[in-house]
């Protein structure tokens, strides 16, 4: 025994070789580790090289996937086996030269099923794919399994049912996995796994004590599965040859440790979206102690982040043609954060932050793993100016404010999805989807029928009498809806996350966060742009009610010929009431109480959602016409922003963050123009305008160097651009693989001249 | 709404609402008066075309000049703005100022011509200079006159547009005379005012060597002139010209061709401009 402890220690030590001391020794605290050994790096790109003869082997192995799904949509399924850590034995896609390994299942491309989250969703996405459905799997979730879909449909009120046909709360994850929770999947190369399982341990020893309330039970529950879990990890890296029970001893074994990790998340779940948090600097680390070691190159540095990025590009869930309707392109969201600042005052940026970003010139553009950079007006310059480069050459980066929520969340937190801060290994969220607000201030008009099915979905209330809007009478009732909504979104959410938690825990992810974590409820909004533009019309203009022969009011027509104001234009009159539309939903939000005392946080957010959204809500009193899309995220409308990007973008850097901690998406879209600025003038002012923008309050940019043109021509010969990247609202995406919709919804949007 | 009202959604030009229809005519120029209020036609942001760092161009209404290439006949007649005050022009500007000056830029004006609102526009220039911004106008320095030297010490630069150098041409073009122009850039020279000289190529009408030459040999001695930017002709503002049903003398003038350009370039780079 004793024997076995000290082999143990002494393999630890091995692993830990030449790394600084420090409290992460004693607890799991991989932040700790990471602000004692990460090299910050102030220089500029000239280190990096191109990819390995190995990585363009597996590389060159892979495109025939790629083409073959372009063409036909999903290739192959395994509908026999529902998705766990252990389901499948090992896959490879050409095992000579991956120096990272492990696929979702026994075959690249081939995608398993998740029939926890619910059989409809499985058996609806494999015929709808070609597929049949498997009779024992169905047995199985008909007779002797409940799902977490069928859990939420027993809670579910009718009142909530009327709401999710309407379309007014919407997108909500109560078929399918929620996603969004990141597990710190480093902890498993800096400890390996028995470390983690002592922790856990001595966390459920901790509670054994405790009375059994309620909250008692399911965390010893939860932390029995937690270990189940780890355990099964520990049983999947062998299928690998991967002995993941120590640490990580190298900089290949880091990556590949948090890898695989990552890798049992995704088996495990079939999340919206399932980030990897933030590995580029601590995986640096390894790297660093390789090179001074002389046990490794630059090329076979690079390789590490190439090999990785390869296998984070071919995740693939099985989802529904509802499902890509809201989220097009088949978007999961690996999101990896790079760049950022330490409590300290020292960047994060290391040579790694380069390198992962450098994987989109090595392998070309591409939407995943969603790469974000954490922007905070103290990074290295160099830095700034490479990731213009890089967004310049590619469009798929986005942007978020470090310096505004590095006070909220420290110095280790991951993106969730696009815009969804969090702690890692210390914070996880209950997933909301969105509500519909532009639908509400219609039924706030006609006293809570639906302006296109007329039937009553809200409290029945009075509609507006009269033939013109009347700005506080509108406010009053909107008001009054708004309360009814938030109320309803959060019953419903409630519902969704205790039936989540039963049946389709994510026992992995949770292995690898802390027992007490930071839960938070995240709430969202669509149709920000057009609620807002709408209350200032009806407050500036003179709006005409036009009705039907139902008495419902379908159009609205502006008889004044007074200039309204729009949001996107830095104009305050109608800033103001965007961001008062903010807070006081949030507030309304605040007021029910949520599950396990989530705290509520919400998100201006869309995702390409916005063209769906739009299409099922009749004429707004701002002129837009019924059917038409929304404005993305917390985009102004399309085409009204039109004093440039600068009034366009510092409008919606007035939406208060403190009151939508979940996220507020923007995108931009410029032509690349010159001016009358060298290249290098022309990076340099493109990064003071980041830093204007983020300094001015700005949470998030999407930004897309391209032009209308070339959209239009892969448009009509999608051909020619297999790889053409454009950020949508929080993600990027595979322009030729959106719905033809979407990509006019894309292309109508404002493109702004110059940076 | 107004008479421009095709014009196509997603320019500055969509914001074009609330003109003026009891203006006064361009041909009387409004007094020097207070300036507390005057005729805007529209702004736009974000542009790094029009002085240094990234600007703020307000449009302006009112200009005495018909440039037969002109791209903003809308900006002509002092009623084809809003009649607005100065406040609240420069309390929209101040909602720009700190990202104009995190960007080292400023406010143009353009239009329209500046000069024909005085008073106006030295209220406006003023406070953009009490912002901390870099101030500049876009001018065809016809109306160089009207102004005092006060009213230079709010700018840091003049957009000095030059049209040609030869007077029969400059009638032709701008139906115009030649020399207040003339006269203006002297007096900035002499004061030493920095000075960024326009000139626009058009095909057929200023492309004649002999006038280009012109420009180049009076523009050159002048060290105040920190560029002398060439504008390519464009028919980026003929559907405003048909949307005006106005006669538009160009519909078949060429955008100028590489070859051109670089022979025009060649003339100012050889009189020792700085030419872009």
């Amino acid at each position: 025994m004793e024997g076995s402890v000290g082999l143990k220690e002494r393999q630890q030590k091995d692993c830990w070789r030449d790394f600084k001391a420090g409290d992460w020794r004693r607890a799991i605290d991989v932040r700790d580790f990471i602000i004692r050994n990460v090299s910050p790096y102030s220089g500029d790109e000239s280190f990096l090289v191109g990819s390995t003869a190995r990585t363009k082997a597996v590389w060159a192995k892979l495109q025939p996937y790629f083409e073959a799904e372009r063409k036909k949509g999903v290739l192959d399924v395994d509908a026999k086996s529902p998705s766990n850590l252990l389901a499948h034995d090992a896959g490879y896609i050409d095992r000579d030269n991956e120096v990272i390994v492990g696929l979702q299942t026994d075959q690249p491309f081939k995608r398993a099923i998740f029939p926890y989250g619910g059989l409809r969703m499985v058996e609806t996405g494999l015929k709808a794919a070609g597929f049949e459905p498997d009779p024992l799997v169905h047995e199985a979730f008909t007779k002797y399994r409940k799902s977490h879909n069928d859990g939420v449909f027993d809670a579910y009120t009718p009142e909530i049912m009327k709401c999710r046909k309407a379309a007014i709360i919407t997108g909500l994850p109560d078929a399918y996995g929620r996603g969004r929770i990141i597990g710190d999947y480093r902890r498993v190369a800096l400890y390996g796994i028995d470390r983690l399982c002592e922790a856990k341990r001595a966390e459920r020893a901790q509670i054994d004590d405790m009375w059994p309330t309620d909250e008692i039970i399911r965390s010893r529950e939860e932390l029995a599965e937690q270990m189940r879990a780890l355990d099964d990890l520990a049983e999947m890296a062998k299928r690998y040859d991967c002995d993941i029970a120590r640490p990580a001893a190298n900089a290949q074994e880091a990556v590949q440790w948090t890898y695989l990790a990552y890798l049992g998340a995704i088996k495990e779940a079939n999340g919206a979206a399932m980030s990897i948090g933030r590995v580029s600097s601590f995986l640096d680390i390894y790297i660093e102690r390789d090179l001074r070691e002389g046990a490794l190159d630059e090329a076979g540095a690079q390789e590490l982040w190439d090999q990785l990025v390869q296998k984070l590009r071919i995740v693939r869930f099985l989802r529904t043609p509802d499902y890509d309707a809201l989220f097009s392109g088949d978007p999961y969201w690996a999101t990896e954060c790079v760049g950022g600042m330490g409590l300290n005052g020292d960047t994060l940026v290391t040579r790694s932050s380069y390198r992962m970003l450098h994987t989109l010139t090595n392998l070309g553009p591409a939407p995943e793993p969603n790469m974000t950079v954490l922007w905070s007006k103290s990074l290295p310059e160099s830095f700034k100016h490479y990731c213009i480069r890089v967004s310049r050459e590619t469009s798929s980066l986005q942007y978020e404010n470090d310096d505004l929520m590095r006070p909220f969340w420290g110095d280790d937190y991951g993106i969730a999805c696009c815009v969804s801060a969090m702690r890692l290994g210390k914070q996880m969220q209950f997933f909301g989807a969105r509500v519909n607000l532009a639908k509400a201030l219609l039924y706030a008009i006609n006293g809570g029928r639906d302006e296109v099915s007329g039937e009553q979905v809200a409290p029945p209330a009075l509609p507006v009498n009269g033939e013109y809007l009347d700005y506080d009478d509108v406010v009053a009732k909107f008001d009054a809806t708004m309360e009814w909504l938030a109320r309803t979104y959060v019953h419903a959410m409630n519902c969704i996350h205790y039936m989540h938690d039963k049946y389709f825990y994510e026992r992995l992810e949770f292995a690898l966060h802390d027992r007490d974590m930071l839960r938070t409820m995240a709430f969202g909004i669509a149709g920000l742009s057009v609620v807002a533009d709408s209350l200032a019309a009806i407050k500036y203009g003179k709006i005409r009610i036009v009705r039907d022969d139902r008495g419902l009011a379908v159009d609205y027509v502006n008889e004044s010929e007074a200039p309204v104001p729009q949001f996107g234009n830095n104009d305050d009159r109608v800033d103001s009431i965007a961001a008062g539309l903010v807070t006081s939903f949030m507030n309304m939000l605040r007021k029910h109480p949520t599950y396990r005392n989530a705290v509520h946080t919400q998100s201006v957010l869309t995702i390409t959602s916005n063209v769906v959204y739009g299409k099922a809500t009749g004429n707004t009193p701002d002129g837009r016409r019924k059917g038409e899309p929304f404005g993305p995220g917390a985009n102004p409308m399309h085409g009204r922003d039109s004093h440039g990007w600068l009034a366009s973008c510092l409008s919606v850097a007035k939406l208060p963050y403190r009151d939508s901690q979940d996220g507020i998406s923007y995108t931009v879209s410029v032509a690349p123009q010159k001016a009358h600025l060298s290249d290098a003038e022309l990076i340099s002012e493109a990064a003071k305008a980041f830093d204007m923008y983020f300094g001015a309050g700005g949470f998030h940019m999407n930004l897309n160097v391209i032009d209308k043109e070339t959209l239009e021509d892969a448009m009509a010969n999608p051909d020619k651009y297999p790889q053409l990247t454009i950020r949508v609202s929080g993600y990027a995406v595979n322009f030729i693989r959106l719905t033809r919709e979407q990509q006019q919804d894309v292309i109508s949007r404002t493109f702004h001249g110059q940076v | 709404m107004s008479h421009l009202g095709i014009l196509e959604p997603g320019s500055r030009h969509d914001l074009r609402v609330g003109i003026s229809p009891d203006a006064p005519d361009e041909g009387q120029l409004p007094d020097e008066g207070e300036g507390a209020f005057g005729y805007a036609h529209s702004y736009e942001t974000a542009s790094r075309y029009d002085g240094p760092g990234l600007r703020v161009v307000l449009f302006l209404s009112g200009c005495l000049l018909r440039c037969s290439y002109c791209h903003n006949p809308d900006t002509w007649h002092l009623k084809d703005g809003t009649y607005i005050s100065a406040q609240q022009v420069i309390d929209r500007l101040a909602g720009f100022a700190p990202a104009l000056r995190a960007l080292n830029g400023g406010l143009t004006i353009s239009g329209g011509e500046p000069m024909v609102q005085l008073a106006f526009t030295r209220r406006i220039l003023a406070a953009a200079k009490q912002m901390g911004l870099h101030a500049a106008i876009e001018t065809s320095g016809y109306l160089g006159d009207r102004v005092d030297d006060k009213y230079l010490e709010n700018l840091d630069l003049v957009l000095l547009d030059i049209k040609s150098s030869d007077p029969q041409t400059y009638r032709a073009v701008t139906g115009r005379d030649l020399d207040p122009t003339l006269r203006f850039a002297e007096r900035l020279a002499a004061m030493g005012k920095p000075v960024w000289v326009r000139f626009t190529l058009v095909p057929g009408f200023t492309d004649d060597p002999a006038n280009v030459e012109g420009i180049a040999r009076f523009v050159a001695p002048m060290k105040n002139v920190e560029w002398v930017e060439v504008q390519p002709f464009h028919q980026l503002g003929a559907f405003k010209w048909k949307a005006m049903k106005l006669e538009y003398k160009h519909v078949d003038t060429p955008t100028p061709t590489p070859d051109l350009i670089e022979r025009v370039f060649e003339q100012f780079q050889n009189a020792g401009c700085n030419v872009r």
